[in-house]
């Protein structure tokens, strides 16, 4: 594909940021091939006759007076079928080919392998493999921009649509029989006034131009992730956005885990955005074993990967987050319901505020250049519940993990990012310490999709939140009683406040706090959601009602169901939650036996009882 | 293309920079040669080049430079150092040339010392448990081989001693391999350097051992070399020779502190501190460079210490280095002050990689709930402390006192054991037992059934 390139030549290097000159007519964020070892860059600044470039590989031994060549095409991603289960670098390099291209049998060989060179070019996907196309259309027809003309199947999970390209529309004139093509092979072509359009079963969209859609809608369905202090407390709605803020050690990266392990997303793109090589490889392990409850399929075959470690070139990072966010758009103009998880967005925000100062920009605050909050308001917008092209309804939804140095939420980059999510799970350094799992903070974190999505929580439980409403001003009101707890100690307090420190603490094991390794536990259905929050609310309203005909609190405390009703999590897996149901039953008939009780013993002293609860 | 020009006189010098003026094919980040007049040789990397001026950073430092009569020469390549096997049980400087008074090493294998980023496809998930002998680290904050788990220490604290106690018991329970220590001090007092040196020939593991020192009194931007020159060699006795490697850097603190006065004096805009916006990234380069490869034999383990400026966790240096680690043995001042040895904090403490080394078939299959009841049980114990020393202890409700007491043995018998006190992971497990029993059993929540019968000591005649 040797094209017309212009050519200019080097006249500085400064890290990562090459400035060249005799680049005539190039145009911003276009790619330059920079050097002997052609290494790929993107125009990220023109000023008169020089071109100031970005170079996202490794560029020691880069000098003045090298080559510098353009196509005049912008950084682009190369979309078609074989995304799914691959793992790609900040600029789509796929990671497995990359490993692959260098197979060798001798010990330096293998070492040879393992790294990653500069310089190295491997198509993103296969040019080879064959795909089994059925066409849905026939020539003759009249197709648009976004209509389907065929279907293969990409994995078990994903059905891939071939979709006509934005911009192409116009009468079939050639459509390829059912049968096996590569991305290399023409399907069809379109007749577009005078012209002929070609496609092919991939192509390529250029990774800073949201791809266009048709309308975008209110987002209704909640994503269910698992995890019940998210789908019970904090939802987030398909298609909505979320950060997960916190500092190291809080647990970012396994809630992102998690999330794109149960999350009930159709595709799944997983940015690894400058954070550690291991959890990538954690990633790549886990995801192929690991069965999607709802499909029996491995996990995998939903998943598209995007890493770019922390030791790997930094202006790919910044690029990386926008490579994944396209693949997403891709499968939602499908008709997917995709999710995006990138982490972390802090170390994309570093990536900026480290080329902004190496071109010598005036900073803003904390050294991040002005346009930071700009940049991350269009990554976010490119999420939403969509009407795609072809009609159908796509949502991408974003959840970007934010690692605020110090854990201090006042840094810049959590503050505006929170100006542009919807979602904000906060994580909590003490509750991380005392290895409270997931340590999402019950009182920083909000979401505004709650009355969204509350209809389709009241299908499956009418009362779900009037359960849920309970729960939390329980917490709300143990959080305030905690600060004159720290005062004066919890005896101090009455009886029926020292029953909601009892209830509260009963939420925070019972509920909130998730095992992640336990396999009952790891995955909890909504179903299972809503019984075990049942169990606590009712212990909590029968309780509070006992207390106040006079019972001693002593005497709920050791009830055995107490204890009992903490473990249930991890007893009673999401198949058999009829068991929830047998313990509340089995909880109401111990309740009422403490009633009868109280009934015989404490009658006279019901007044007196009374007056020591009321508040 | 080679360009063994040399060019004589500078165009100016600044802090540990110099500018050498009309320079022709200069590649970004080749090595330079530096003489001054006397025909002293200094070593040099180009930073920045353009047409005219390339700025190059003198890792001996520009102490005797002048602007006349320095001549620089640049070779067309970035800094490599010969590896071998050879260089086991020799002492370096802190740009890997040996200053024991044993010849120059010899190896027609020349690696470039800023190394590749690891293909993460191709690394190998770290999962083998190492037995440090320290109930602390194996019982609560596993070490695995692979990880990167700093230290973070304040002033006057045992790190060292801690450092040197783990390089000397480390050791695997499923093989007996022997762990190669490779000790790499910046920054840090003669004494210090001479204790671990003392401290491995003491254990026999200096023979297995390489050195590299740059002590305080060397020149400051040499530090940034130091560990990059030391970690070439670790990748190639790890993933060539197929060594287990135990990589001690100490003190990470000054190797920043030598970063942000080079990123000063380019006249970079700083960020937090004065440390310069790539300090992430610089990091990363250094602590990325542990682990294991899909086919390799070998494996880099990092243990980098640093101390706190003030003991603030949320100083950048320990604040970004805890983002890129796989989690921190955090040193605890007010432990330190009982006399706790070692002061390990019991919360902020965190091994990322435990949860995939331990259980049946690794250590023992009550370990991670063990560790976990432990921690909880210990945040607590933190939280009654707290609430005691307002409303005094006699307040306290006796389900808190009983949790006061397990504190106590906690600190006691748990976290403090000798320097020589080699403990095996059954032992510490055995322990944490005998600690948790000290609860009663209902407090036990996050422990199966099956194994609190199994393990817990009920208590005689106590309530």
């Amino acid at each position: 594909m040797e094209e017309a390139a212009i050519t200019g030549r080097i006249i500085s290097v400064n890290g990562p940021i090459v400035k060249a000159e005799g680049l005539v007519e190039i145009s911003m964020f276009d790619i330059a091939e920079v050097g002997p070892d052609r290494l790929i860059g993107e125009v990220i600044r023109l000023e008169e006759d020089l071109a100031i470039i970005q170079v996202y590989e490794d560029n020691t031994g880069l000098k003045p007076g090298d080559e510098v060549r353009s196509y005049g095409r912008p950084l682009s991603v190369l979309l078609g079928p074989g995304l799914i289960a691959n793992i790609y670098d900040g600029i789509q390099r796929p990671l497995i080919g990359i490993a692959e291209s260098c197979e060798n049998h001798t010990l330096m060989g293998i070492v040879d392998r393992c790294y990653i060179k500069k310089g190295i070019k491997i198509a993103p996907l296969d040019p080879e493999k064959k795909w089994d196309f059925k066409p849905t259309v026939k020539e003759g027809d009249i197709v648009r921009e976004g209509s389907v003309i065929g279907e293969l199947q990409e994995t078990e999970l994903v059905l891939h649509k071939t979709i006509v390209p934005p911009g192409i529309a116009g009468k079939v004139e050639f459509i390829a029989e059912a049968g096996g093509y590569s991305i290399e092979d023409s399907i069809y072509t379109v007749v577009q006034g005078k012209k002929n359009y070609n496609g092919k079963l991939a192509d390529y969209w250029p990774v800073r131009k949201p791809r266009p859609f048709k309308s975008k809608k209110n987002p209704v369905t909640p994503l269910i992730t698992g995890q019940r202090i998210l789908d019970t407390f904090f939802p987030i709605a398909r298609g909505g956005t979320a950060a997960i803020p916190g500092g190291f050690g809080t647990g970012k990266t396994m809630t992102q885990h998690a999330l794109a392990k149960w999350c009930n997303a159709d595709i799944i793109v997983y940015i690894g955005c400058g954070e550690r090589g291991n959890e990538m490889t954690e990633v790549l392990n886990d995801f192929p074993r690991l069965v999607d409850e709802r499909t029996g399929r491995p996990l995998m075959e939903r998943t598209v990967m995007i890493g770019n470690t922390s030791n790997m070139p930094v202006p790919a990072r910044e690029v990386s987050i926008y490579t994944g966010v396209t693949i997403a758009e891709y499968y939602r103009d499908m008709g997917y319901n995709v999710a995006v998880m990138a982490d972390s967005t802090s170390r994309w925000a570093e990536a900026l505020r480290e080329l902004s100062s190496r071109l010598g920009d005036m900073p803003a605050e904390e050294g991040f250049p002005p346009y930071l909050a700009t940049r991350l308001a269009e990554f976010y917008e490119r999420a939403g519940l969509v009407e795609t092209l072809s009609n159908e309804e796509g949502s991408i939804t974003i959840i970007g993990a934010v690692s605020p140095p110090g854990g201090d939420f006042s840094e810049p980059v959590t503050q505006h990012t929170t100006r542009f999510i919807r979602c904000f799970w906060a994580l909590d350094k003490i509750l991380a310490d005392a290895r409270h799992y997931p340590s999402i903070s019950w009182i920083e974190s909000y979401t505004e999709y709650l009355n969204d999505i509350q209809e389709w929580w009241k299908e499956l439980d009418s009362e779900w939140m009037t359960l849920r409403n309970d729960a939390m001003n329980i917490l709300l009101e143990d959080t305030r009683l905690q600060q004159i707890v720290k005062l004066v100690g919890p005896d101090a307090l009455p009886v029926s406040q020292r029953f909601i420190l009892f209830c509260a603490e009963i939420i925070k094991n019972a509920f909130l706090q998730q095992n992640s390794f336990d396999p009952k536990d790891m995955y909890c259905s909504p179903d299972k959601q809503v019984k075990l929050l049942k169990a606590i609310i009712c212990f909590f309203r029968k309780g509070k009602e006992l207390l106040s005909c006079g019972l001693e609190l002593s005497k709920l405390q050791s009830l055995d169901a107490v204890s009992e009703m903490v473990r249930l999590k991890s007893e009673i897996g999401n198949d058999e939650i009829e068991k929830i149901d047998a313990f509340i039953q089995r909880l109401e008939s111990s309740l009422n036996s403490l009633k009868e009780e109280v009934n015989i013993s404490h009658t006279p002293d019901f007044s007196k009882g009374k007056s020591v609860v009321k508040e | 293309m080679k360009s063994e020009l040399e060019y004589t006189n500078l165009a100016g010098i600044s802090g540990p920079l110099i500018f050498v003026q009309g320079v022709k094919g200069v590649g970004y980040g080749d090595l330079v040669e530096i003489r001054n007049g006397s025909g002293e040789v200094r070593t040099g990397q180009t930073l920045e080049v353009d047409e005219e001026i390339a700025v190059v950073q003198v890792f001996e430092g520009t102490t005797g430079l002048s602007i006349k009569g320095t001549r620089t020469t640049f070779i067309g390549k970035p800094l490599e150092i010969p590896t071998h096997r050879e260089m086991l049980g020799r002492v370096f400087d802190g740009l890997g040339r040996p200053i024991d008074g044993a010849p120059q090493v010899i190896s027609d294998l020349m690696m470039n010392i800023n190394g590749l980023p690891i293909n993460p496809y191709m690394r190998e998930y770290p999962r083998d448990f190492i037995q440090t002998g320290i109930s602390a680290i194996d019982g609560m904050n596993t070490l695995i081989r692979g990880q990167k788990l700093p230290i973070f220490s304040g002033s006057g604290m045992p790190h060292n001693r801690i450092a040197a106690q783990i390089a000397r018991q480390a050791r695997l329970l499923t093989a007996h391999e022997e762990f190669t220590v490779i000790f790499v001090a910046m920054g840090v007092k003669f004494d210090i350097a001479r204790f671990f040196i003392d401290s491995l020939e003491e254990s026999g593991v200096l023979p297995r051992s390489a050195v590299f020192l740059s002590l305080a009194d060397a020149p400051s931007i040499e530090r940034l070399i130091t560990p990059r020159v030391a970690l070439t060699l670790a990748e190639y006795l790890a993933f060539t020779e197929g060594m287990h490697v135990l990589v001690i850097l100490t003190d990470m603190t000054n190797y920043c502190e030598s970063l942000r006065e080079l990123s000063s004096s380019r006249g970079e805009i700083p960020s937090r501190k004065g440390y310069p916006g790539y300090l992430y990234s610089d990091l990363a380069s250094i602590y990325e460079r542990a682990g294991r490869i899909q086919g390799a034999k070998g494996s880099i383990t990092q243990i980098p210490i640093l101390t706190m400026p003030s003991d603030d966790i949320s100083h950048p240096v320990p604040d970004l280095t805890g983002y890129i680690t796989e989690g921190q043995i955090v040193l605890e001042r007010e432990l330190f002050n009982k006399g706790v040895y070692p002061p390990i904090a019991g919360l902020p403490s965190l091994s990322r990689l435990m949860k995939d080394g331990i259980g049946e078939g690794r250590t023992r299959k009550d370990h991670a709930q063990v560790a976990a009841q432990l921690f909880a049980s210990y945040a607590k114990v933190k939280r009654i402390r707290a609430l005691a020393a307002i409303v005094g202890e006699e307040e306290l409700s006796d389900l808190d006192k009983i949790y006061l007491r397990f504190g106590n043995v906690f600190e006691e018998r748990f976290l403090s054991q000798g320097y020589n006190e080699n403990r095996s992971i059954e032992t510490t497990l055995d322990i944490g037992w005998e600690m948790l029993s000290v609860l009663p059993e209902e407090e036990l929540y996050r422990i199966s059934k099956e194994d609190i019968q199994r393990y817990y000591i009920p208590q005689k005649g106590d309530v």
